[in-house]
């Protein structure tokens, strides 16, 4: 790691009022925009890593959830939004105007690791530079794209050119650097290990890696754009089924559900609450499923067995799930307010239907126990492989269970609770062994903790009242949020922190919609896994990441 | 057919008792009504083309090929519960070289286009593909999409079209038998035209693009050309 740790001093984790925030910054603040989360500060694009380095150090945000960078009739902004990965309820924005016709603003990477990958993002699709950044180039799209997509002046009907590089055999002797002795190897975007459309870029010196480079936006479906030009109150819910399709979409809904009705300030009835927890923690279940048949396929081909247990737990989830929602995979189940429509009739059925996959659950969990983590060439592979300290993953922002797998303890659900999490008995797993194995172990042990939040909500339904359950509260037909509010909040998804960015300008459409993605960020780790270790154990670590490539991309 | 009566010389003698032994004693599992009608005889007259299409219609090779969504789908298509193997096409090959048919599972954006086409090209002939979910027909819900590349057909040519967004793994599963009867049948795919494809970048029109990139792209290296403005 090119960073040293910076010693946050001891104070750092005591909450400060904006006031005192702003004292502590003194001059570097100009002035103040405060979103709806959190308090604003805007400083001058030259004293980006002052200003972030004064909060990482002294005030101890130590975790840069997401950068979301836009363009105004006058400027340019990027948006740093801080937290505390011991306090997410902490929260601050740092606003860096950028000059409109020259739109350079200093670059956040030396502070916090992660801004790499956020500040080309926002290059790429808006158009801001970054001065001093080490690789500023596009990341989503070709390299060779014309414009900036999200920018105002960009014309969407232009032509643009796309290229397919050919790589010469790496096993040929010509394409042998003599010097270094070293070999690239092009691993996808089409490979059965990469969980989609993956390209890594990897540099041998013999059978060890010494540079893998993650290749992203095979997927970049212009997911931000839709949303944009979607209204709030119907349109834009099905898009977020559509980021991580692993079955996690009431998650993924609930993250949009979430920021919408904080900025439209809409109260969700509790027994809509109930019900969107449930429903959430189903997801959960069937995306871990997912994240451990496929990691159990990348270690070994023949753990295809666990793969078929495992899509038969998923099939068993999803029977519920369709019969709560009426889809299998793409839900569109939350609206603002509450959720599209009560329980399935008849309830009862759907109760002991509910009780029995939770009944024979553990059953099934200890048989991966059996078939998996038991297994002696399974434990070879990822004990003390994909190593992750947990100073690295809090620079890199990772969150979720890759977070959890390395010992940091760090939950939305329990942190910055949402719907009926804190009412509920249920614990966080954590596991301290910072490999691919306690990641596994993590999702393994939250598939439990879920079941158990299940049970508690089907209990809690069951006895619900009949006059009382509300699923819906009464939202206006056309949102309008007031002009030029912002805001930044996030779910616990299956993968980590799924949070959103929206601004209003006034209309039944959001003027800026930011998706900060968990697998964006847990993705750029992989370097930090993987160099130095062998290809197999490249491929465990990806798997253990637990990437969907249409969240990465989005 | 006994045993101890190792060569026979009575023609008629053989033919009768293959039959029968084919046609008795063996339980309906061989015994079947094909075999039936053919009598004692093994040989069957048919077209060569006929049996060929036959052949591949029942024993197809998919490619391993996830893109976004509809991959979920059509993993559970292969796996339990709904099981394509059933039909005899559900082996998943990871390399384009061992596949003839290609499921298209999700969205096809300008960056993946061009290597969903040279991955099409490595498969060998006769080849085939089935387009999963909306996106493949027309860019679905992200047609709109600055990057999104309005239906597969504008790559590869397309046999059967799934709906839905994503497709019911019975869904796919229809698709799928319906290109199996298609092939067995010998259907030729609908001629499609096919508005970008892979060309040398020393090939392309000069224009203003064009123009513009020369210093970035080298004239041998492929480049798919996307004319958003004329894409549906």
């Amino acid at each position: 790691m090119s960073l040293e740790r910076p010693d946050t001093t001891d104070d750092a984790a005591i909450e400060r009022t904006p006031d005192e925030l702003e004292a502590l910054l003194g001059d570097l603040v100009v002035a103040r925009d405060d979103h709806l989360n959190a308090p604003g500060f805007v400083i001058r694009p030259d004293t980006v890593q002052e200003t972030l380095r004064t909060l990482k150090q002294q005030a101890g945000y130590d975790h840069l959830s997401v950068v979301s960078a836009q363009e105004y009739e006058n400027r340019y902004e990027s948006i740093y939004h801080l937290k505390k990965y011991d306090d997410p309820t902490q929260e601050v924005s740092v606003v860096v105007p950028a000059d409109k016709d020259d739109p350079v603003s200093e670059t956040a990477e030396p502070v916090f690791r992660t801004a790499d990958w956020h500040e080309r993002e926002a290059y790429d699709l808006i158009g801001v530079e970054y001065e001093g950044h080490p690789d500023l180039r596009r990341i989503l799209l070709p390299e060779t794209w014309q414009g900036h997509p999200l920018s105002m002046d960009y014309d969407k009907d232009r032509p643009q050119i796309a290229t397919l590089p050919e790589h010469a055999n790496p096993l040929e002797d010509h394409h042998r650097d003599e010097e270094s002795d070293t070999m690239f190897l092009n691993i996808g975007p089409h490979h059965p290990a990469t969980h989609g459309v993956l390209h890594l870029k990897t540099v041998l010196d013999g059978e060890q890696v010494i540079d893998v480079e993650p290749d992203i936006g095979y997927l970049h479906r212009s997911e931000e754009q839709m949303a944009q030009s979607g209204t709030y109150r119907h349109q834009i819910m099905p898009y977020p089924d559509r980021w991580d399709y692993i079955s996690a979409g009431l998650l993924n809904e609930w993250a949009y559900a979430r920021a919408a009705e904080d900025l439209a300030d809409i109260e969700v009835p509790e027994y809509a609450q109930v019900i969107r927890t449930m429903g959430a923690e189903m997801c959960r279940i069937a995306a871990h499923m997912l994240a451990l048949a496929t990691f159990a396929l990348d270690i070994n081909g023949d753990f295809t067995a666990t793969f078929m247990y495992a899509i038969n737990d998923r099939e068993r989830v999803q029977n519920l799930l369709e019969d709560l929602t009426g889809q299998r995979l793409m839900f569109n189940y939350f609206r603002l307010g509450g959720v599209v429509w009560d329980l399935p009739e008849d309830r009862e059925a759907f109760f002991s239907n509910t009780r029995d996959f939770l009944d024979q659950l553990p059953e099934s969990v200890e048989e991966y126990h059996n078939l998996i983590t038991s297994n002696e060439i399974f434990q070879m592979r990822t004990i003390d492989t994909g190593i992750l300290p947990p100073e690295v993953a809090k620079n890199y922002g990772a969150t979720g269970p890759v977070a959890r797998g390395s010992g940091v303890d760090y939950d939305l659900r329990r942190d910055d609770p949402y719907g009926y999490y804190d009412e509920l008995d249920w614990d966080v797993a954590t596991e301290d062994g910072c490999d691919n194995f306690s990641r596994l172990l993590v999702r393994m042990r939250e598939v439990e903790e879920s079941a158990k939040i299940i049970e508690q909500c089907v209990d809690l339904l069951e006895d619900w009242p009949e006059d009382e359950r509300n699923i819906q509260a009464n939202v206006p037909r056309t949102l309008r949020p007031d002009d030029d509010a912002e805001i930044y909040r996030a779910v616990e998804g299956a993968k980590g922190e799924l949070g959103i960015y929206i601004r209003s300008d006034g209309t039944d459409e959001p003027a800026r919609f930011k998706i900060r993605s968990p697998c964006f960020s847990n993705l750029q780790t992989l370097p930090e896994m993987a160099n130095g270790e062998y290809i197999p154990d490249v491929i465990a670590a990806l798997g253990s990441l637990d990437v969907v490539l249409g969240e990465v991309d989005r | 057919m006994s045993s101890d009566q190792p060569f026979i010389t009575d023609e008629s003698q053989v033919v009768t008792e293959t039959r029968d032994a084919r046609m008795t004693g063996q339980g309906d599992r061989f015994n079947s009504r094909l075999r039936e009608a053919f009598g004692s005889s093994p040989f069957i007259l048919t077209k060569f083309d006929k049996f060929l299409n036959w052949c591949r219609g029942s024993s197809m090779f998919m490619l391993q090929f996830g893109i976004a969504c509809c991959s979920i789908e059509m993993m559970h298509t292969y796996a339990v519960k709904h099981d394509l193997d059933r039909f005899g096409s559900g082996v998943p090959r990871a390399s384009p070289r061992q596949a003839d048919v290609m499921i298209v599972p999700g969205t096809i954006v300008s960056k993946f286009a061009p290597r969903m086409k040279r991955v099409y090209d490595q498969m060998p002939e006769p080849k085939f593909v089935v387009g999963m979910g909306s996106c493949t027909i027309s860019g679905g819900p992200f047609q709109e999409g600055y990057n999104v590349i309005k239906g597969a057909e504008e790559v590869v040519p397309i046999d059967i079209h799934v709906p839905g967004c994503p497709p019911r793994p019975e869904a796919l599963v229809y698709g799928v038998v319906k290109l199996q009867e298609r092939v067995a049948n010998g259907e030729a795919a609908p001629v499609t035209v096919k508005p970008y494809e892979l060309e040398q970048f020393s090939n392309l029109e000069r224009d203003e693009l064009v123009d513009k990139l020369t210093d970035q792209i080298d004239d041998d290296e492929l480049v798919m050309r996307y004319n958003f403005a004329d894409s549906p």
